[in-house]
Formats: structure tokens, sequence, C-alpha cells
């Protein structure tokens, strides 16, 4: 065993233990910042993960889109809904989470089997290793031309439907001159429509 | 149930971390990804939730693509679509979990019981 492999032996046993310990800690704490924060480290030894494997391109886009903008997202949107609360009791709510444990340990025993007694076609063909940048291009300007147009179109759509939905309701007249605003730019005054029925 | 033996051949650490090692890591993480997402009280979390199993899914991806299929990383690809998907998925989910909030004024999972049958 040369220097190389233990070193990448190393890396991935650290990795894999704090992807795994991190969900741990995003699914099972109660303070949903530290789950946030926690699931910022479990992106980045994914990002880790995908540099053992040779590919650098994979690991940025991860750190980016992952770290970069949807972790800060759901930072933003925990600020935005930061209200302590507490939860009402259920009935049942242990019997559920002994039930849902036993179902997710099964999966993963069925998962555990087929990934340990499958005949992979080990070793297969050579890795590209630092050329994987340039086949991803190929990939996607050749063969994953129309996914690829697709998931802008998609994008596009996010962004707007994101926009739709979260947007809050304009004021009805200026505010510092007090004049009317076009009123068929901005929705009516409503009271919210969906009240809790339940609690009352 | 016959059972096939497990094939200690292809798992010996000489040469590099095993193709199974990564399986067994996003299996986990899967499965945890799967626990939060049916306990999660906090509709935040669920969120969280599903990350965690769309990155399990891409750890599978990559892996796969990195041993099985080394010359035309395809996996790779894949991968950065679900990448995409999934950022997408993220602003839309919260942009909803903002809207309800402001109509409900809870984030529980439990009193979002309007189309409860």
């Amino acid at each position: 065993m040369t220097i190389a492999t233990t070193t990448q032996l190393i890396c991935f046993a650290v990795l894999a233990s704090t992807v795994v310990l991190g969900a741990l800690g995003v699914v099972l704490l109660p303070n949903i910042v530290y789950s946030a924060f926690l699931l910022g480290g479990v992106f980045l030894s994914v990002a880790g993960l995908y540099l053992l494997l040779n590919a650098s391109f994979v690991a940025a886009a991860q750190v980016l889109v992952y770290v970069g903008a949807v972790n800060v997202l759901i930072l933003f949107a925990i600020m935005l809904v930061n209200k302590r609360e507490d939860l009402s009791a259920i009935p049942g709510l242990a019997v559920r989470r002994l039930l849902s444990g036993l179902v997710c340990g099964g999966l993963f025993a069925l998962l555990l089997r087929v990934a340990l007694t499958t005949p992979w076609a080990l070793p297969g063909p050579l890795p590209v290793g630092e050329e994987a940048t340039i086949r991803i291009g190929e990939h996607l300007f050749s063969d994953y031309l129309l996914p690829f147009e697709l998931a802008s179109v998609l994008l596009l759509m996010a962004m707007i439907g994101a926009i739709v939905l979260a947007r809050r309701d304009v004021f009805s007249r200026d505010i510092a001159t007090g004049e009317e605003v076009d009123q068929a730019l901005i929705e009516k005054a409503r009271t919210p429509l969906l009240l809790d029925k339940s609690a009352s | 149930m016959d059972s096939t033996p497990i094939d200690v051949t292809s798992l010996s650490l000489a040469d590099g971390v095993p193709l199974q090692a990564y399986l067994v890591v996003a299996a986990l993480l899967f499965c945890t990804g799967v626990w939060g997402l049916i306990n999660s009280r906090n509709a935040v979390r669920v969120l969280m939730s599903i990350e965690l199993m769309l990155n399990a899914v891409n750890i599978n991806l990559m892996a796969f693509s990195s041993y099985l299929d080394g010359q035309l990383i395809r996996g790779q690809v894949f991968a950065i679509f679900v990448i995409t998907v999934a950022a997408a998925e993220a602003a839309v989910g919260l942009a909803i979990l903002l809207s309800l909030y402001r109509n409900r004024e809870t984030v529980d999972m439990e009193r979002f019981n309007l189309l409860r049958w």
C-alpha cells in the first residue's frame, strides 16, 4: 500500500464520517440554525468526495451552487420565518419515529446488500482524470444539448415563480408623493385566506 | 432466498477506496434524508432533508461515473443537471414556504393540513 492510497483512504474516511455525522446532526439537532450550518459542512464534505473522484469541475459547482446559493437561501428562509413556537404535541409521535426508523433501516439494509453483492464490472475503463472538464463541456454542447437548454428554461421558470410566490403586497400609494399607483400593477389588499381553523 | 457471497476481492483497500464504500456512504446519507423528511416538524428542515437525499444521489452518480464509466463521464453531466434542478427546487420550495408562513403564521408541518382527506 503506497503513501498515495493511504492518504486517499484517510481523506475518504474523514470526509465520509463528516458527511454521515453532519447529516445526522442536520436531521436530529433541535436548533434549526445549527442544522443549516451543519448542512453547509455536509455540502463541503461532499465536494471533497468529488475531488477524491477526480471531478474538480463538479466539486466547484457543488461549492458554488450548494454552499453559495442553496445554503444561504435556507439561512435567509430561517431568518424570515424565525418565530419561536412551541410545537403542539401530537399523539403517536414516538411510534411514528420508531416505525419510520425501522423503514429507513430496512431501506439501508437493502441498499447495502445490493451494493455489496452486485458483481460490478470492475476495473472499468481508465478514468480521464484532469480532462474531465473538457469532456463535460463536449457532452453539454453535443449529445446533452437539449437537456442543457431545458435546464436554462427551468432556471428561468423557477426564478420567475419564486419572485411571484414570495413577493409581498406592494403599497397602493406612493410614499414620497402620495399619489395613487397604477392599480393594474398591484394586487388588491386581501385578508389571509387560509386562516387556521383548527386553532379556534 | 439465495445468499450470494460477498465478493471480498473487490473490497480490498490495497488499491484505493473501493466503489462500494462510496455506495454505502450515499445509502447512509439517503436513509438519513428519508428519516428527516418523514419526521421533521419544521418545514425548513424538510427542505434540508430533500437536499441531503439529492446529494446522496449525486454521490452515487459521481462514483459510478468515475469507476465504471471513466472515459465518457456521463455521470458527471447528470450530476450537474441534478445540481441545477436542486437549485431551482430550493428556490421555489422556499418561496412556497414563505407564502405559507405569511398565510398560516407557522412553519409546523402538522398544521399545513388544508388538503387533508
